[in-house]
């Protein structure tokens, strides 16, 4: 069981976190200028790096959704922040 | 020296010493040049090579791996094929692979292991019952075999399974496909790999791909660990490492790459002649012929490229099959592991060209793509050989996610895969 660290909770059981997808994955602006090719990207295409990856999650326990600075292959997790902090983009604060 | 498998040459080989046989697969230098290279020697890859020499006649092509043969996800799944999904063009591919399988033994000269032992998929309510006989109904309309079983017919088959009204999940039937059942999966890669390599193509391992080589826009081979491998075409069969090549070829993917874990016990004598899947515990079981139960379940729902897994899905899975089989909790869980499996929105794989011209993908099998191994060869080697797709190939494009004509199989037949 890997303890992830919610920036409002602590450390706390792996199973109480959602994944949310890419930092930085911004919704694309301008409602009918967005193309096909624009929108599905936004929606459907992932970074999915292997190494070093910014995420956002979802602590279910108590709602708090943050970005995590972790790596994919050993689980090591750099950074735990409340979204708007550390000074990241982090696609959702808007 | 003995090149073909039989129980005569078995025999023969007995009575000097097992001393003639010959190397199922040569272990060649890559040339700097081929008609087509193929990136991925698991499964899907040494199929689409097979193919490509034995249906279109292109035999100068090579396979390059980074690891060994079949050491990926081709050696770490459950061994199940089946073709019990719901619309038609899922049926038309996964029972392409199926009717593949059935003779692909005698097809590769080459002991698969095949078992059409039959699955049976539980339904555990009055309304999963109505799904099922929905899926049923589906399956029968696109034409591949299903039957609807009532709690009769799942005692029947199923003599060990806890459907005692007390149980956690209560049993009211299920869906049968006969015609699914297990297959060896390591025989698989081997079969083909020593059927290609027997037909010219080179199956070259330890070699990773550093970089494509890309000209005037079209990708022209690729840069590896043992030097510049030239091809006019080339096919990316790396499953969960598919984000990870596509963004050296400049280009996402729309793909999460998930550990997917698998165990089994110590062996034990014949208790479990079937697969079975419960949606309400989400674990999968069958026998092997070694006598060790095989269970899998749902993915880590951490993405990762640790072939490792998670504690809290193995608990889930191992709790799973004891509410199913209480007379199991005597065994002894003996092995697990986990494979990178690369999963779709939408639950299906993608199979074309990619935005890089010359380049075409097979992959987003996520958890499934064991079964689909001879069908994934066939349509590969299909798009590789004349550059456009086969008619079941078409709906799986990377388009569909523009188009919106997504295949939603997570939704349509309730299998997370």
């Amino acid at each position: 069981m890997q303890l992830f660290p919610c920036p409002f909770c602590g450390p706390r059981s792996e199973s109480e976190f959602h994944f949310g997808g890419d930092a930085g994955n911004h919704r694309p602006e301008g409602f009918r200028a967005v193309t096909d090719g624009a929108w599905a990207a936004y929606l459907y295409e992932r970074n999915n790096l292997r190494g070093a990856a910014s995420e956002i999650w979802m602590h279910m326990a108590c709602g708090e959704v943050f970005r995590m600075e972790r790596d994919t292959v050993n689980h090591r997790v750099a950074e735990a922040l409340a979204l708007g902090q550390g000074g990241g983009d982090d696609g959702m604060a808007h | 020296m003995t090149r073909h498998y039989s129980a005569l040459s078995l025999f023969k080989e007995g009575l000097f010493g097992q001393k003639g046989w010959q190397q199922a697969w040569r272990s060649p230098e890559p040339k700097p040049r081929y008609d087509i290279l193929i990136i991925g020697g698991g499964g899907h890859g040494l199929a689409t090579a097979y193919y490509l020499a034995r249906t279109h006649n292109i035999r100068n092509v090579a396979i390059i791996e980074k690891g060994w043969l079949g050491g990926g996800n081709t050696g770490r799944n459950t061994t199940v094929v089946r073709s019990n999904y719901f619309f038609p063009e899922s049926t038309a591919l996964y029972d392409m692979a199926l009717r593949l399988y059935e003779t692909l033994g005698r097809d590769l000269n080459y002991n698969i292991m095949l078992s059409q032992r039959g699955i049976v998929t539980l339904a555990h309510s009055e309304a999963e019952m109505e799904m099922a006989a929905r899926t049923v109904n589906a399956m029968q309309i696109n034409g591949t075999d299903a039957e609807l079983f009532d709690i009769e017919d799942v005692r029947r088959v199923l003599p060990l399974l806890n459907v005692s009204p007390g149980a956690r999940y209560p049993v009211f039937g299920g869906v049968w496909q006969g015609r699914a059942g297990t297959a060896r999966h390591d025989a698989v890669a081997w079969g083909y790999a020593r059927a290609a390599d027997r037909l010219g193509v080179d199956i070259i391992q330890s070699c990773e791909v550093e970089e494509f080589i890309v000209e005037g826009g079209r990708c022209r081979g690729v840069k590896t660990s043992r030097g510049e491998i030239r091809a006019e075409r080339t096919g990316m069969v790396v499953a969960g490492h598919s984000s990870h090549l596509a963004a050296k070829a400049g280009f996402r993917l729309p793909i999460t790459s998930y550990a997917l874990q698998a165990c089994v016990s110590e062996p034990v004598k014949p208790v479990l002649d079937t697969v079975v899947l419960s949606p309400g515990t989400g674990t999968y079981a069958s026998q092997s012929d070694k006598g060790e139960l095989v269970l899998g379940g749902a993915l880590d729902r951490v993405p990762s490229y640790g072939q490792r897994g998670n504690l809290p899905v193995l608990e889930d899975v191992v709790a799973g099959l004891l509410e199913m089989f209480p007379s199991f909790r005597q065994l002894r869980l003996m092995r697990q592991w986990a494979g990178i499996v690369d999963v779709t929105p939408d639950s299906s794989p993608i199979l074309g060209e990619s935005p890089l011209p010359g380049l075409f993908l097979n992959c987003g099998w996520g958890t499934g793509g064991f079964k689909a191994i001879p069908a994934g060869g066939t349509l590969l080697a299909h798009l590789l050989a004349t550059g456009n797709h086969h008619d079941v190939s078409r709906p799986f494009d990377l388009d569909r996610f523009t188009r919106g004509r997504l295949i939603d199989e997570a939704a349509g037949s309730g299998i997370a895969h």
